[in-house]
């Protein structure tokens, strides 16, 4: 079965928000339909089957972190259709979630019930999340006072026990130290063994090579290639662009 | 989308509310309690003694019974309304049920309310006014406050994604609120032609029938009462429906 299905799917944003004042309602309004729209995903196709590790590369603005946010959920598309199987738990991006005057016990909870964990169960994991985020007695302290990678190492932590059918990592694995690095990929590759769907993104091809099967390379919101993660890799890596799809 | 469980976050996001705001302060809570003696005190004083307005014996539980709805009102309403700019970091990274952000932020100053509606309590008690059975409306009626502010905040949260002046808008009407409601001058002072209309207002309803309740002992008027229900409610679906439709669009505009 196929885990995430992405049938054409088109996602725009309007652009100049921030220039929205009542003047610019009013020229909206009298233009409507015709605004611009900046066009973050094109015409997107792929399916992932249930167990496949893929990872995303691309450049910044390529569309990486859209396509994320439609696969967890959090926005839908302009165009198509996104089919989802599964729990989706997105780790956020350097515990965004996080709030810095909180405690690390209170931002683990906090950050659970987001996640979607219940009580009961967040009272079952507690122990093993903060055994696994090796924080220590730092974790009855407000979290301005962590290292980035203590934030990060907290976030992952709860992100991996939410036990997830399909996992999002979002350029997150660069931060903790080594051992925790090592940790984190063994976590992952229990993942992959559990037959757990993974979507990874990272500007590290190196990385990609190493946990995922398969990759898509974005570029200006087009699926520019779609194949092993050595071949992507090495034609990421040359700059080449194969298969463009020219509008 | 999101299965996880409703209570346990609400929960979570009413104490992270609650903590952030007062974990640096050295009064905390008590805050609730020293801002409506203040104002009351000073509006007694202004109303007793610079303009002899009222003669009434129990006048500083009939400020209380305006400014405790008022107060409430006016701070659910203002941090609702920024519930979802102020969380949009969540919003943008994680499915969770939109809704939650600003019903959290309301239920989170219902606790300063609980403090103040038992100050008001103390206070009728210390004026003389007596526990009687009309008390038993109380829940009601303070329900249907938090049902009215729980609509304005859906309401003006997700409007406030799409025109970030909302915050502006929601001060300047509750500091013509303050006016517009009896907080420290009796309701007989309205004319009899707009009376009907002013007690559409449900702030101004529930301090009138608070002051039936706790001051005059009586059961609160039935008029009155279905007009605080029924605007209450028609809030509620209103902010409902609207948060629905807009919430949809909240990540393209944050």
């Amino acid at each position: 079965m196929d885990a995430i299905v992405f049938a054409s799917v088109t996602k725009t944003f309007p652009m100049n928000v921030q220039r929205m004042l009542a003047r610019g309602y009013v020229a909206r309004w009298l233009k409507r339909g015709r605004h611009e729209r900046f066009v973050a995903l094109r015409d997107i196709s792929f399916q992932i089957p249930t167990g496949q590790t893929v990872g995303v590369v691309g450049v910044n603005g390529a569309g990486k972190s859209t396509l994320l946010s439609l696969v967890a959920g959090v926005c839908s598309p302009d165009k198509g259709t996104i089919t989802v199987h599964g729990r989706v738990a997105p780790l956020l991006q350097l515990g965004t979630g996080f709030h810095s005057d909180l405690t690390g016990v209170e931002n683990l909870h906090l950050n659970a019930a987001l996640l979607g964990f219940s009580a009961a169960k967040t009272a079952a994991e507690f122990d093993k999340i903060v055994e696994f985020s090796g924080i220590g007695p730092f974790i009855d302290q407000p979290v301005r006072t962590y290292s980035s990678g203590m934030t990060m190492r907290l976030a992952f932590s709860i992100a991996i026990h939410v036990d997830p059918d399909i996992l999002i990592i979002d350029e997150v694995l660069g931060v903790g130290d080594q051992a925790f690095q090592a940790k984190c990929i063994d976590r992952i590759q229990h993942f992959k063994k559990q037959g757990k769907t993974l979507l990874f993104v990272s500007h590290s091809t190196a990385a990609v090579q190493k946990l995922c099967e398969r990759a898509l390379w974005l570029d200006h919101g087009e699926l520019v290639m779609d194949g092993s993660a050595a071949e992507v890799a090495a034609a990421y890596q040359g700059g080449a662009r194969v298969n463009v799809v020219t509008p | 989308m999101w299965k996880g469980d409703y209570f346990f976050l609400l929960r979570h996001l009413i104490l992270k509310d609650f903590r952030t705001r007062y974990r640096n302060m050295s009064l905390g809570v008590l805050w609730s309690l020293v801002n409506p003696l203040i104002m009351m005190s000073v509006l007694t004083f202004v109303f007793t003694k610079i303009f002899p307005l009222n003669r009434d014996p129990k006048y500083p539980v009939v400020v209380l019974c305006g400014l405790v709805p008022f107060n409430f009102f006016s701070l659910a309403w203002a941090n609702g309304t920024n519930a979802i700019i102020e969380n949009a970091y969540l919003i943008k990274r994680l499915p969770v049920p939109r809704e939650t952000l600003p019903i959290a932020s309301v239920l989170g100053n219902a606790v300063h309310l609980v403090v103040q509606v038992a100050l008001l309590l103390v206070m009728a008690l210390a004026f003389g006014t007596g526990i009687n059975w009309q008390w038993l409306w109380l829940p009601l009626l303070w329900g249907c406050e938090l049902v009215f502010v729980t609509g304005c905040a859906l309401l003006c949260s997700a409007l406030d994604v799409y025109v970030r002046d909302m915050r502006y808008v929601v001060e300047s009407v509750c500091l013509v609120l303050f006016w517009l409601v009896p907080i420290f001058y009796p309701f007989s002072m309205i004319r009899p032609q707009y009376a009907e209309i002013y007690q559409l207002n449900p702030i101004a309803a529930l301090v009138l029938a608070l002051r039936e309740v706790i001051l005059e002992g009586r059961a609160p008027h039935a008029v009155l009462l279905s007009k605080l229900f029924f605007v209450s409610f028609f809030m509620l679906l209103l902010g409902w429906s609207v948060f629905r439709r807009l919430s949809r669009r909240f990540y393209d505009y944050l």
